[in-house]
């Protein structure tokens, strides 16, 4: 990159690229070469730079400024003051919503400043199309070195040894998994790279894929140089164009340079990649489901042992590992065990990437050390609650995790930490709810994805998932009785304990951390029929208070299903046996006299 | 591989298993029963329905017992609170999408998922009942199954079986979550697809959601109706497993008894499918020797050779819609209960003096299949439906308790005359390998005037449960008018299951086999574990079975088909000769190429 004076970063991650980044980029590129400046100034399409709630952002090289929410038609501005006349351009700066000031360099916002970035390196830096840019931030140099200086015994050792654990979720330690495959014996081994990102809102896999795919390509690689496998293959959601069109140019590329094939780099290790598409459901990213997916049968998961690493695809010893976890591959070699496992808490190595979600200003995706807090993470890094509102709930794990409160706040975020508070690490959602959330509507809408996401073999999970969705709609439709969270307690305990697989043994989270932690705003939905946040609809009272009626018919006339009646300049009332509870009435009076309780 | 032995304890019981030994299975050892629903043991282990689960001390959730092998030291519960509480909560959301209503079910009173409810006291549906709303869709479009939905319970016996035992896969499973469902190709009815109306599944399903269609009150009608001269006849398998339906072992020999049974329940004339598994044999021994003279004499190239044997109406479907192009090869002949159909309104109604349109001809067989051939367009050969309705043995079982009758305390008696004498190879084939070995015992004594060369005439290299048997026997000593298969070593392969039958005929196909004659049994052990059999079929009983039929053959004075004095008597009065004009008329038939859906 030395030879161009200036770079323009722009991101071209799903996100960005649905605000028109890509177009942001060529008039950029039009501009740039109008003034005849193609030759000092490139414009480089990235992976996503994480801060996606701010997109299309564009990061200008080398003073390092930032700009967010960039416009196609910004492009002029960003030429003539910026590159041309050096003058940053204010408008497009963002600002810090505690300060309100501008902040120009990308280092100096609080979104980036907690960050350390060992997965997403490269991600937001390098142009995912072109692996000269990933060479030259030292790509495949950990491959290199692993063929020529160290044994494949030596490789694992440096694995277990930087404490790295699966990033999927499971959190089980990657190098003892290695090892395990590489100890059975087979005339065929399967090197897989789960790709199939299930947890509603995630996206870490996708930014990784689409921001550097050559890292995932190396780390494949390494993966079956230890384990003895000559074939890799990555499960991906065909709802990922972008990232598998990029893996794809990726993988041709790294075939060119002798880096996937036939004998790479002269070693004598073969080693190559070939994709599988999942067809979006979240069951497959389970390794026994995903597998007979890639087999071509039904997605459903079968029971352990027999582990993949024994017998996965086709009967093989297969190692499957999550985009995440490969992503941290190269590194740890290239900066060893010691290194890595200097960073995070005693039992959990490194950093993990969350997708912050929710009620929280900076929604993107943060890469931050294991043991950073969720404090720092949603307050800090996010930049708190949205419009001011008071932080109620972190949800964390994807549809299988838990809620946690306020008290868990100051908890070193890890995998044991997590599972400890009544949570899990998952795949690294993590959504924020505010006072405005009803924690009773949040475990009903997570219970809502698994009933339709649980593959529906086993019983507890299929049956079970279903009759605590119906239990938690009836709590919120007004029909709920004390002993209802009796029954979702036990009936929860069940189908954890008893379901064939990680979704079925997981999914009633939501319901059992909502039901430790909001006791009390279950029990105002059964005992008072309440809901303290407002999000029940049919819990809801519309009265109207007399002291503040004039009688001006509005409330009436605007009322779909003439439930209120009243004499004009005379005090109106509600009919609750009609009223539907749409809330018209109240967006329509002037005079604040419709009341909601 | 040795397996050694695994100590555990099991409700703190010591025992000692080899190695890969189920914890269902090693519980067994120790009479401890542990409820299963999805669990079959003709089948793979699907550990979906989780009410085996048990409890292992030191374990992280209960596991399933049909699905975890043992492991040393490991301490298992089969019955703590924790089990208990566990298990009756899965049985409880079973039955709360399950159609209970027991009392008109087909399957009241042997329904595993009833027993199990009766079990643990299962009382009101603790879970919000929605079987009501759950639209039900019935299935009864077949003359031989009934599948019912909304009494599913989605354990997939049906689907394994569909698939592992008979290669068909007419049943699988579609949808995901609460909407999970067996299904048929495009959700189309059963007769129109590749279902081969076998009965496998609906042996093996737990509850009521696959049955056979019931054809009892018809009979029951028949019966009584003084204007209609009712037949009936009995299959070679029904006489050794009717006794299970009545309160008897697996294995018991009953034929008398059953004869007398049938006497007392008004059929007007008792008579034996097994009269016509004789006739069978000189059919069919001679359509193979004349291909056998065609093809060697002749030189006529066009002769399809393997031939395959036609009595199974399972296999028939199966080659219809699977190797449409082997049609050629199967045999002409009619099953013997259709020879037996159309004998009894034509040669039987000749004898008797009676008019075919007032005979009603009922079989009992161990075969859902057969009621679907009786209802075949083909099947007509003396002017009317030859085979008005077909009860398997369950519905023989049926009819005599509604009957009244003290079954064990009947006297033997014999079957009535004509058409009910039979000789020992027409009740082997009730067996795999049956008609094989029937047929072995003809053709070899017919081309060289000598028994064929086993002892006591058992050929034993086509008996047993292997999947695919093989035999070979060489013909010398011809008599002058068949020296052309002088020295020729006459090749043949038995195949039961219908996957097994795929094999051997893909097999044929690929050129990787070549067999003179073929004999196929749709079902797992031939007819004495045919669909119709009660319920339960299993390894184990299915042996049984086989031992009475070979009992009941070396316990018989006759014992080749060519002896039997009444087929000898039909060829002399009525037939003529074996594939005379009218025997083609009457006993032979022609098949249908179907499409592969």
């Amino acid at each position: 990159m030395s030879k161009y004076k200036m770079n323009i970063l722009v991101c071209g991650g799903t996100g960005c690229k649905s605000s028109a980044s890509d177009l942001l980029a060529a008039a950029l590129r039009t501009e740039l070469a109008e003034r005849g400046l193609s030759g000092e100034v490139q414009v480089v399409v990235t992976g996503c730079f994480g801060f996606c709630e701010q997109g299309p952002v564009v990061n200008v090289l080398p003073d390092n400024t930032f700009y967010i929410k960039v416009k196609p038609e910004d492009a002029v501005t960003i030429v003539s003051e910026h590159i041309i006349k050096g003058r940053k351009v204010q408008n497009l700066l963002y600002t810090d919503p505690a300060t309100q000031t501008k902040v120009d360099g990308s280092g100096a916002i609080d979104f980036n400043k907690k960050q350390l970035r060992i997965a997403l390196r490269n991600c937001g830096f390098i142009d995912p199309e072109k692996i000269e840019e990933a060479i030259a931030r030292d790509g495949y140099a950990a491959l290199a070195r692993v063929l020529t200086e160290s044994s494949p015994e030596e490789v694992i050792g440096i694995i277990k040894k930087s404490g790295l654990r699966g990033r999927g979720g499971g959190g089980f330690s990657t190098g003892l998994k290695w090892e395990i495959t590489s100890t059975v014996e087979a005339d065929q081994k399967y090197v897989v790279c789960n790709a199939d990102e299930g947890d509603p809102g995630a996206f870490m896999d996708r930014s990784i894929l689409e921001g550097d795919p050559h890292t995932v390509i190396e780390a494949m690689a390494i993966n079956g140089y230890c384990t003895g496998a000559d074939k890799g293959l990555v499960y991906i959601r065909a709802e990922y164009p972008l990232a598998i069109e990029r893996l794809k140019t990726a993988i041709n590329q790294a075939r060119e340079y002798g880096l996937l094939g036939k004998d790479i780099l002269g070693s004598g290790f073969n080693f190559d990649i070939e994709l599988r598409y999942g067809a979006g459901a979240f069951v497959c990213g389970e390794e026994t489901a995903l597998i007979h997916s890639m087999e071509g049968n039904r997605g459903e998961p079968t029971f352990k042992p027999p582990f993949p690493s024994e017998e996965g695809y086709l009967g093989k010893p297969t190692n499957v590992n999550n985009v995440e976890t490969y992503a941290n591959i190269p590194p740890i070699i290239l900066k060893g065990a010691d290194w890595f496992s200097s960073i995070g808490t005693e039992k959990s190595k490194g950093t993990k990437v969350f997708a912050l979600a929710g009620k929280v200003n900076n929604v993107g995706l943060v890469e931050v050390p294991m043991g950073t807090t969720l404090r720092e993470v949603i307050f800090e890094i996010g930049g708190g609650i949205k419009d001011g509102k008071k932080f109620k709930s972190v949800q964390t794990g994807g549809p299988s995790g838990g809620c946690l409160t306020e008290k868990h706040l100051d908890i070193p975020i890890d995998y044991d930490n997590l599972i400890a508070s009544g949570s899990m690490m998952g795949s690294g959602g993590m959504i924020v709810m505010d006072e405005d959330d009803c924690m009773v509507s949040v475990a009903k809408y997570y219970l809502d994805f698994t009933v339709e996401e649980s593959c529906g073999k086993c019983s507890p999970c299929r049956i079970g998932n279903k009759r605590l969705h119906e239990i938690l709609d009836e709590i919120t439709k007004g029909n709920g009785k004390p002993d209802d969270l009796d029954r979702l307690r036990n009936l929860s305990e069940v189908i954890k304990d008893t379901s064939l697989c990680g979704l079925g043994q997981s999914s009633p989270n939501p319901v059992l951390s909502t039901l430790e932690h909001f006791h009390d705003e279950y029990m105002a939905h059964v005992v008072d029929f309440k809901c303290p946040a407002g999000q029940c609809r049919d819990l809801m009272i519309y009265t109207i208070d007399a002291a503040n009626c004039v009688g001006c018919t509005a409330c009436a006339r605007v009322c779909p299903v003439g439930a209120i009646a009243g004499e004009r300049k005379e005090v109106h009332s509600i009919d609750q046996t009609i009223c539907i509870k749409c809330g018209a009435c109240l967006e329509k009076c002037k005079f604040n006299a419709v009341l909601v309780s | 591989m040795n397996k050694y032995l695994v100590n555990l304890t099991i409700n703190d019981i010591p025992v000692s298993v080899p190695e890969g030994t189920t914890i269902l299975d090693a519980a067994k050892n120790l009479d401890f029963r542990i409820p299963t629903l999805c669990h079959h043991e003709d089948l793979c282990v699907a550990g979906n329905c989780r009410v085996c689960v048990v409890e292992q001390i030191g374990g992280k959730a209960l596991t399933a017992a049909c699905a975890t092998p043992v492991s040393e030291g490991m301490q298992i519960h089969t019955n703590s609170a924790l089990v208990r509480t566990a298990r009756k909560t899965i049985i409880e959301l079973l039955l709360s999408e399950h159609n209970s209503d027991c009392t008109k079910c087909y399957k009241n009173g042997n329904c595993e998922l009833q027993s199990l409810a009766h079990e643990y006291r299962v009382g009101d549906h603790v879970f919000i009942d929605l079987v009501g709303t759950r639209k039900r869709v019935i299935d009864n479009l077949s003359p031989s199954i009934i599948k019912d939905d909304s009494k599913c319970i989605r354990c997939q016996r049906c689907v394994r079986t569909c698939s592992e035992l008979q290669g068909v896969s007419a049943l699988a499973v579609a949808n995901k979550g609460d909407h999970m469902k067996i299904s048929t190709f495009f959700d189309r009815p059963l007769v129109e697809v590749v279902c081969t109306n076998c009965g496998q599944c609906v042996n093996r399903c737990p509850v009521g959601a696959l049955v056979e269609k019931t054809y009892v009150e018809e009979v029951w009608d028949a019966i009584n109706n003084p204007n209609v001269h009712v037949v009936v006849q009995t299959a070679p398998a029904v006489r050794v497993a009717i006794g299970e339906e009545l309160g008897y072992d697996a294995g018991e020999r009953l034929t008398g008894k059953m004869v007398t049974a049938l006497k007392r329940l008004g059929f007007d004339s008792v008579l034996d499918t097994d009269f016509t598994a004789d006739l069978t044999i000189l059919e069919e021994g001679t359509e193979l020797l004349t291909r056998l003279k065609r093809a060697l004499v002749d030189k006529d190239t066009t002769v399809a050779l393997p031939m395959t044997t036609s009595c199974s109406p399972g296999w028939i479907k199966f080659i219809e819609h699977t190797f449409p192009e082997f049609l050629p090869n199967v045999s002409t002949c009619k099953s013997p209960q259709q020879m037996f159909g159309a004998l009894a309104k034509t040669y039987y109604a000749q004898k008797k003096g009676l008019k075919a349109q007032d005979i009603c001809v009922v079989s009992i067989m161990p075969c859902t299949a057969k009621k679907y051939e009786a209802n075949r367009p083909e099947m007509r050969s003396s002017g009317y439906k030859d085979v008005n309705y077909v009860l398997t043995t369950r519905e023989l079982g049926m009819m005599i308790k509604q009957a009244g009758i003290n079954f064990q305390n009947l006297e033997d008696s014999h079957y009535d005359s004509i058409m009910g004498e039979s000789t020992g190879a027409a009740v082997i084939f009730g067996a795999t390998g049956g008609v094989m070995e029937a047929a072995l015992r003809t053709v070899y004594e017919v081309v060289t005037g000598r028994e064929v060369p086993f002892t006591n005439l058992n050929i034993v290299p086509v008996r047993g449960m292997e999947g695919v048997k093989e035999a070979k026997v060489k013909i010398e000593g011809c008599l002058p008018e068949w020296s052309f298969l002088e020295g020729i070593e006459v090749s043949c392969a038995v195949a039961h299951s219908l996957v097994n039958a795929r094999d051997v005929m893909q097999a044929v196909k690929d050129g990787r086999a070549h067999y003179h004659f073929i004999e196929v049994m749709a079902c797992p052990g031939g007819c004495l574990g045919g669909g119709g059999q009660p319920i339960p079929t299993n390894n184990e009983i299915r042996n049984k079975r086989a031992a009475a039929i070979y009992e009941e053959d070396a316990g018989l004075p006759l014992r080749k088909s060519h002896e039997n004095p009444e087929v000898k008597m039909i060829y002399e009065e009525f037939l003529g000769a074996p594939n005379s004009h009218k025997s083609h008329a009457l006993l032979h038939t022609h098949y249908i190429p179907r499409k592969r859906y």
